[in-house]
């Protein structure tokens, strides 16, 4: 209990749309302690943003549920809180900053309204005294001459100012534990450093744990000490960020890493990406989903699913060849065109 | 500010220049002789021929045209024959009435319209939203002319409660003044009521869809504060220009809710100048009709800007975003 | 060569793509019933238009005095009769007509003349296009219905002048909505490649921009048509419309008004027969936009 923050265990998330439901989450389970940072990295459709927003419960009412497990916040489970003590955790004890700064800020109010907002959300105090945490947190964040930024709306600040905004409102509060939703995407790349520089500072100076979702491993390697690796609404590899760099096991992980030496590294290459899409899972997926696409697969994995297994390390992954007693050979650039056609 | 308003002020003039050449063209495609079609088939050649001197009919077109022109500038619309006074006077005794007419309607709309529409867009896919959008489907498709029949129909004929025609003076009592006022202003309400349901319906559910709501919610405010402050201000721009464009619709509609309830405005005096003929009086109210319609179009814009601080104020089609 | 191959290529994909979308378009248009249900009404009108003579059980024109203002089911009449002992119902099947070739001429005319000037106004741009949009604004500046009433009123009563009096107010409409797909379309980058390809103008405009901008034309024609069928009922309800005895829903409904003690079925039909007609264009107008694009702007 001490050290634990967040313990999510077997979290299920299905999507209804008329007769159609699809298992956006399936079974994820992952334990967080405080000030710890853990990245949680997949293509887009992985369920990774799903996971992270069914935290908060702000997964859309209209057609979305969580259909099992529990989401263990500080010995509390979310999913039971009644809406009005799960506002009360909201921007509070966690907060969220989102993918594209430009559009979760509303236009229509000044950058000082929507921050003062949030911390009289939570906190019994006057519009003067609100107004000052507002100077402070803008200034924290690195934005100059707050006394005059505060009174200006979002279109006049430039992307990175405006997730340094995000950041300072998310931070209103001083929550325990920070979710950031891919927050350097829509960011120009000189811009990205810059945001997670200032992410790793704060979390340092305020003790925050931070869940990093993400498409880019390099996000990861730069800020957090944990990384669950998603792919079709399921968890298929964890480890320390350390651990996967050195010794990756999940053929789909070896796809993600070969994306990342190609983009980084050797821009002359052909950019080398997983060929194939991720299975439609508004059917039932018998197993393991990764089989359509995986250069290795073989009889069994088109018949059972394999469930995510503990190695040692703390490291564990969804595979029935890399399971300890047998190994994969890693190829070289296995996923390069021409040398793997689906079958 | 003040650029902006010069700046939109300033481009009135063309738009108000193209209503006078309409309005003077269509009266000028009377057939035959215009005094007479005015005078009626009882006038002597001579009334006539004087008249139309009178008028200015035997000078050349531009000349009548400037001569036009010039009068409008002076806001001299002219004289009615029909009713032997300044058409100013006429305009200035009638137009308050379709404005009380015209502002009860607006104001049921946005009471009834505007909460209807945040109520289907909150319980989206239920009963509730469904009962609105069929509602306001059957509102916009609704001949209002009918529509006045029915009520005349149901509460003056079969019930008895309320006067079907006429205005109620004041000098009786505020309550004549509103009974005779709420069957009109029901009837013409219907349309801009159901528009606004619409509207606001669908430009809530966009806005709700937006990533801002989510951030909202995530910071932890209370449900009601983040539909009444973070959504609706946004929803609030494309119901701004749907008013605006109903208020002309209003005006218009004035027009048949008048006649079918006798209440002495603009629109009554339209139509009772087409009937007589009096060409003059329909050709002033006209012009002052559209001349109000522009002005309020001109006020709309500039509630964009406080509503939306992101429009851009040097465009002149300074619309959404 | 490899040039050609791909281009080959990107043309198969772009026929593969359409033909799904089009396969789409169908089915999200059937599957919603409302739209049906629209489809449905207008497909009744259209056929009580045509076989007015067969459906009618009396001449619409047929007066008998003797038999004025019977009720619903007398006599023979299904409906009743009006004041001068005509048919009601058979006046309601032929003002569905009067309905019908109103509300398509009137929108066909305004839908031509509107185009025009908002094909020429956005693709010529500059001066020309500041002219037209002036006098647009100009004609936007009054209450649609007023427009046609003063027309109306010049050109007198008689069905031809209702369709010139509606189209003319249905002009400005078409014209903005085409003006902005036109500047749409214009600065898309196919059309700039097009363009520096040596496309002549009269190729770019109707082999690219007048296909682009069907898809709102054909929603906004739709929404339009209901429009206008309410400006004729209006007119012919305010004695400005078709000459009479031609039976008109708004002239019956004028009538109708001045028996509302003795006879209120007369205008409560003819007022239903115009609801329920716009009602179903509406809603058929409202499945095709969202089947085509929901979030068309029209």
């Amino acid at each position: 209990m001490s050290d634990q923050l967040l313990t999510v265990n077997n979290l299920s998330v299905a999507f209804q749309s008329g007769s159609i439901t699809t298992k956006a989450v399936n079974g994820v389970s992952f334990s967080l302690n405080k000030q710890e940072s853990i990245g949680i990295v997949g293509e887009s459709g992985s369920g990774k943003s799903v996971t992270a927003t069914s935290i908060l419960r702000l997964i859309p009412r209209s057609f979305a549920k969580i259909t099992s497990g529990e989401i263990i916040f500080q010995g509390r489970d979310l999913i039971k809180l009644s809406a009005g003590q799960m506002r009360k955790v909201r921007g509070n004890d966690i907060s969220m900053i989102f993918q594209d700064p430009s559009t979760s800020l509303n236009p229509v109010f000044t950058v000082g309204n929507q921050l003062v907002e949030t911390i009289r959300a939570h906190r019994k105090i006057s519009k003067k005294a609100a107004k000052q945490r507002a100077l402070e947190l803008l200034d924290l964040v690195g934005i100059p001459a707050p006394d005059k930024r505060i009174t200006m709306y979002p279109h006049e600040f430039s992307g990175g100012m405006r997730q340094r905004v995000m950041i300072a409102i998310a931070l209103a509060c001083d929550p325990q534990l920070l979710i950031a939703d891919e927050p350097t995407t829509a960011l120009d790349v000189t811009v990205q450093a810059q945001i997670l520089n200032l992410m790793k500072d704060l979390q340092e100076q305020l003790g925050m744990a931070i869940i990093m979702i993400t498409h880019d491993l390099g996000v990861v390697w730069e800020t957090c000490e944990q990384v669950l690796v998603m792919y079709a609404g399921r968890i298929v590899e964890s480890a320390t960020v350390k651990e996967l760099y050195q010794r990756p096991l999940h053929p789909y992980t070896w796809g993600l890493l070969d994306s990342q030496i190609t983009e980084s590294q050797d821009s002359d290459a052909p950019l080398s990406s997983i060929p194939g899409s991720p299975p439609d899972l508004s059917y039932e997926v018998t197993g393991c989903p990764f089989v359509e696409r995986c250069p290795y697969a073989e009889a069994i994995c088109h018949q059972e699913t394999p469930p995510l297994q503990q190695l040692a390390d703390g490291h564990a992954v969804a595979c029935h060849f890399q399971t300890g007693s047998n190994t994969l050979e890693r190829k070289e650039h296995a996923y390069r065109e021409g040398t793997f056609t689906r079958s | 500010m003040r650029t902006f308003l010069l700046k939109r002020s300033l481009q009135l003039i063309p738009t108000l220049f193209v209503v006078a050449v309409i309005v003077f063209f269509i009266t000028r495609m009377l057939p035959g002789n215009p005094a007479a079609v005015m005078l009626g088939p009882q006038a002597s050649a001579e009334d006539i021929a004087a008249y139309a001197e009178r008028l200015g009919l035997n000078d050349p077109i531009y000349q009548q045209f400037f001569d036009y022109l010039i009068n409008l500038v002076k806001f001299d619309f002219g004289n009615s024959l029909s009713y032997n006074q300044p058409i100013v006077n006429l305009i200035m005794e009638r137009f308050p009435n379709t404005v009380i007419l015209a502002v009860s309607a607006l104001l049921i709309a946005i009471i009834v319209g505007v909460p209807a529409g945040i109520l289907a867009a909150k319980k989206q896919n239920t009963i509730i939203d469904y009962l609105v959008t069929t509602l306001s489907l059957v509102g916009v498709s609704m001949p209002i002319f009918w529509l006045g029949v029915m009520l005349v129909l149901a509460f003056s004929v079969n019930l008895g409660w309320l006067p079907s025609t006429g205005m109620g003076s004041l000098d009786n009592g505020l309550w004549a003044f509103i009974r005779h006022l709420i069957l009109p202003s029901l009837a013409l309400a219907t349309i801009p009521t159901a528009q606004f349901a619409r509207v606001i319906r669908s430009s809530m559910l966009e806005t709700l869809s937006n990533d801002y709501i989510k951030a909202a919610r995530s910071k932890g405010l209370k449900e009601t504060f983040v539909i009444y402050k973070h959504a609706l201000k946004n929803a609030l721009t494309p119901l701004l220009t749907v008013i605006g464009l109903q208020f002309s619709n209003l005006l218009g509609g004035a027009v048949l809710t008048e006649t079918i309830f006798s209440w002495p405005g603009m629109g009554l005096l339209i139509v009772n100048a087409i009937d007589k003929r009096d060409f003059v009086v329909v050709q002033g109210s006209v012009i002052f009709i559209a001349i109000i319609y522009v002005v309020i179009n001109l006020i709309v814009d500039v509630l964009y800007k406080v509503v939306n601080p992101k429009v851009n104020l040097d465009g002149g089609s300074g619309g959404a975003n | 060569m490899v040039e050609v191959a791909n281009e080959l290529e990107q043309t198969r994909e772009l026929q593969y793509a359409k033909a799904r979308k089009e396969q789409a378009f169908t089915r999200k248009l059937l599957r919603n019933r409302f739209a049906a249900l629209g489809l449905g009404i207008i497909f009744l009108l259209i056929v009580t238009a045509i076989f007015a003579p067969l459906i009618a059980t009396h001449p619409p024109n047929q007066m008998d005095v003797t038999k004025s203002l019977l009720g619903p089911g007398s006599e023979g009449h299904l409906l009743g009769t009006d004041s001068y002992g005509r048919d009601t119902f058979s006046r309601i099947v032929y003002g569905s007509r009067i309905s019908l070739i109103v509300g398509i001429s009137a929108v066909l005319f305004g839908a031509f003349f509107g185009s025009m000037l908002g094909l020429i106004s956005g693709y010529v741009g500059g001066r020309t296009d500041a002219i037209i949009m002036r006098i647009i604004d100009g004609m936007m500046a009054f209450p649609f219905i007023l427009l046609a009433i003063v027309l109306m009123s010049v050109l007198g009563q008689g069905l031809v002048n209702v369709v010139i009096a509606i189209g003319v107010s249905n002009i400005p409409g078409f014209a903005r909505v085409i003006r902005g797909q036109v500047l749409t379309i214009k600065e898309s980058e196919y059309i700039e490649v097009t363009r520096s390809l040596g496309a002549r103008h009269g190729r770019i405009l109707f082999y690219h921009i007048v296909p682009n901008s069907m898809a709102p034309l054909i929603v906004y024609a739709t929404m339009s048509v209901a429009g206008a069928i309410i400006s004729e009922a209006s007119l012919s309800f305010l004695g400005l419309g078709v000459q009479p005895p031609t039976a008109s829903w708004g002239s019956m409904l004028q009538e109708g008004k001045d028996f509302l003690v003795l006879s209120p079925e007369l205008a409560t039909i003819s007022g239903l027969a115009i609801l329920i007609t716009v009602l179903g264009i509406n809603l058929f107008g409202d499945g095709l936009r969202d089947a085509l694009d929901p979030k068309m702007k029209v």
